[in-house]
């Protein structure tokens, strides 16, 4: 096992750097090609890694030998496995897409990507919460150039208030930090989760307060009910192809969530056992509400996806308040899920609304597209994975968490919300269809057709949702495995602290 | 030595909270700078305070916690380029967007503008 845990952080980081260099930066043959081979080497490393990770333990590694309380560690458990595979397959995808051409709309492309994959796997495999905040900052900085990408100026307009809301965040942050290390002398999650046991009297006021400014945090990177408003505009005033990039951002900001709230102040805390439960559990419910409405209300697709995120985010945090093994590993299997088939809905939508001109993804009448059944099939197996149809991979997403929020008391809360919100994707995707497809003018369709490598990308991303319905069986005794892992705290906490002990002697 | 560190972090995010509510981007830089340099004020308070301690261990009798004096120089590096991006970024919105306004549009310009012309 060795080094192979920092590879899926030092693989995107080398990536950028080297395609920084001159021969890199002159030739846009050799820039994409060598961005490709670091996207699937960094995919290669992070299955070794789940690899890895299904037959033994969590491992552990102590960056520089430090031991763990003081040090700083990567863990790379199930959980942290499973997200930097996804993370690293969505990120080949991306940048395969965006080399038929969208990477020379703006400059920087491969290198911004590369290192928004390094911060996002950095903050999946870290096991110190400030470091998670160290990678939150790299992925941020280079979602906020990724987002300018090609520029105009809507794109300007979001950007302003998606740096300037993060900045804020990112205050909230080292704020709620400060206050944690201040009661508990660390910032490891493992020694945070014992310590945080043995507080009395003030402290454990002042530990609540510093866990529910990160909740104010984590709940903005996630976009959970009234910190939500950024994405909508956000997402769909990006360049597509960065929007579908983005898909596993809101995911970095639940796992976050999966992390602190299940290990630091989980059933183990004492006093602060499941604080954050009694916000997540109604907030989320007015998420998908609130999503739902979003969706009904969108005229574009990319603007109805956007809104679909908001769902997905919903539907997340309500499964983290369940706290239990069940909802958790459903969460799992519905991360992989709505990660990709978001990705493939805006990816379908940038094709859409080039071959539809003027009229662009807005649901109005236009020319019809030039190639239907590819976008429009595409279209089809997209929407019905997204709304949780039979035969796709929602289904069993859907179904899973469903079955499991049935063991807690808000059932009867949830199940009405949630089907409802699925019956009103389902009519405003039918909408979106039949709009994009069977009503337009008489104009003729334009005879451009998209590259394709395009359309291979976006029928790869879209044979994963029926992969995931014929493996669902391995898939779900991998996410119940990892869901048992991450509840188990004291394996955790034993494990971390033991292994970085012995290392420094 | 408490009170006063306590009332400079507290007044420094009043400041940046107030000018973060503003409506044009200058304020709203300048607000988010004063936050940054109250969180770093804060989270170097996060070990304690106390005067004539060194970081290091053996040169005076009570050491000072040297962790959060580490988090603080991070704290400050990430702070001064997010600082400097969202400084172009205003820039930028004011060069595309013909004015400072955070969302781009001065709201009621049209109305002041008929108001006058009537």
């Amino acid at each position: 096992m060795g080094h192979l845990v920092t590879l899926p952080i030092l693989l995107p980081m080398l990536g950028a750097i080297l395609l920084l260099l001159p021969p890199c930066g002159k030739n846009k043959k050799i820039r994409r090609a060598l961005s490709q081979a670091f996207a699937l080497f960094t995919l290669i490393a992070s299955i070794a890694l789940l690899m890895n990770s299904t037959t033994n333990n969590i491992e552990v590694y102590a960056l520089g030998n430090w031991s763990a309380p003081f040090g700083i560690v990567l863990v790379s458990d199930m959980l942290a496995t499973l997200l930097i595979s996804l993370t690293s397959f969505l990120a080949l995808c991306c940048i395969t897409y965006a080399s038929a051409g969208d990477d020379e709309k703006g400059r920087f492309f491969h290198p911004l990507m590369q290192f928004l994959v390094m911060g996002v796997n950095g903050a999946f495999l870290t096991g110190d919460l400030f470091n998670l905040f160290v990678f939150f900052e790299v992925l941020l900085i280079a979602s906020y150039s990724l987002l300018i990408h090609a520029g105009d100026k809507h794109k300007t307009r979001s950007a302003l208030h998606y740096v300037i809301l993060n900045l804020i965040g990112s205050s909230v942050f080292l704020i709620g930090l400060g206050v944690l290390y201040g009661v508990l002398g660390t910032l490891n999650i493992a020694d945070m989760a014992v310590k945080v046991s043995l507080l009395t009297g003030d402290d454990v006021a002042l530990a609540k307060i510093g866990g529910l400014l990160l909740l104010i945090v984590f709940g903005l990177k996630a976009a959970i009910l009234p910190l939500h408003l950024w994405l909508p505009k956000t997402y769909s005033s990006a360049l597509p192809v960065v929007a579908a990039m983005f898909a596993i951002m809101t995911k970095v900001g639940v796992y976050a969530m999966f992390r602190v709230y299940t290990i630091i102040f989980g059933e183990q805390a004492g006093e602060l056992a499941f604080m954050a439960q009694p916000w997540l559990w109604p907030l989320s419910i007015l998420t998908i509400v609130i999503g739902t409405l979003g969706v009904l209300a969108s005229e574009g697709l990319r603007k109805l996806t956007a809104n679909l995120v908001i769902i997905s985010v919903g539907t997340l945090v309500a499964a983290v308040s369940m706290h239990s093994v069940m909802a958790t590993a459903a969460a799992l299997y519905y991360i992989i899920h709505s990660t990709l088939m978001i990705a493939v809905l805006f990816l379908l939508a940038d094709l859409i609304s080039v071959q539809r001109g003027k009229a662009s993804d807005r649901l109005v009448e236009g020319k019809p597209v030039a190639q239907p059944y590819i976008l429009g099939g595409g279209f089809l197996i997209a929407a019905l994975a997204v709304m949780g149809m039979p035969p796709m991979s929602g289904f069993i997403g859907k179904i899973w968490l469903l079955k499991a929020s049935s063991q807690i008391t808000g059932t009867i809360v949830f199940w009405p919300v949630y089907l409802i919100a699925s019956f009103v994707v389902l009519i405003a995707l039918s909408r979106a269809g039949s709009f994009l497809f069977w009503r337009h003018s008489n104009n003729e369709a334009t005879t451009e057709v998209a590259a394709p490598l395009k359309t291979n990308v976006i029928i790869a991303l879209l044979l994963c949702s029926p992969l995931m319905v014929i493996f669902s069986g391995k898939i779900t005794d991998f996410t119940l495995a990892a869901a048992k892992q991450l509840h188990d705290v004291n394996n955790h906490v034993n494990t971390v602290l033991a292994i970085s002990n012995h290392g420094v002697k | 030595m408490e009170i006063l560190y306590a009332s400079c972090v507290g007044i420094l995010v009043t400041c940046g909270l107030f000018l973060i509510l503003r409506a044009r981007t200058f304020p709203v830089v300048l607000g988010l700078t004063m936050m940054s340099y109250a969180v770093n004020l804060f989270l170097f308070a996060s070990g304690r305070l106390n005067s004539n301690q060194a970081a290091v261990l053996g040169k005076s009798a009570q050491y000072a916690d040297p962790l959060p004096q580490a988090l603080v120089l991070t704290a400050i590096v990430i702070g001064f380029a997010m600082t400097a991006f969202v400084v172009i970024l205003s820039i930028r919105g004011r060069a595309d967007l013909g004015n400072d306004h955070v969302d781009g549009i001065i709201p009621n310009k049209n109305k002041v503008l008929q108001r006058e012309t009537r």
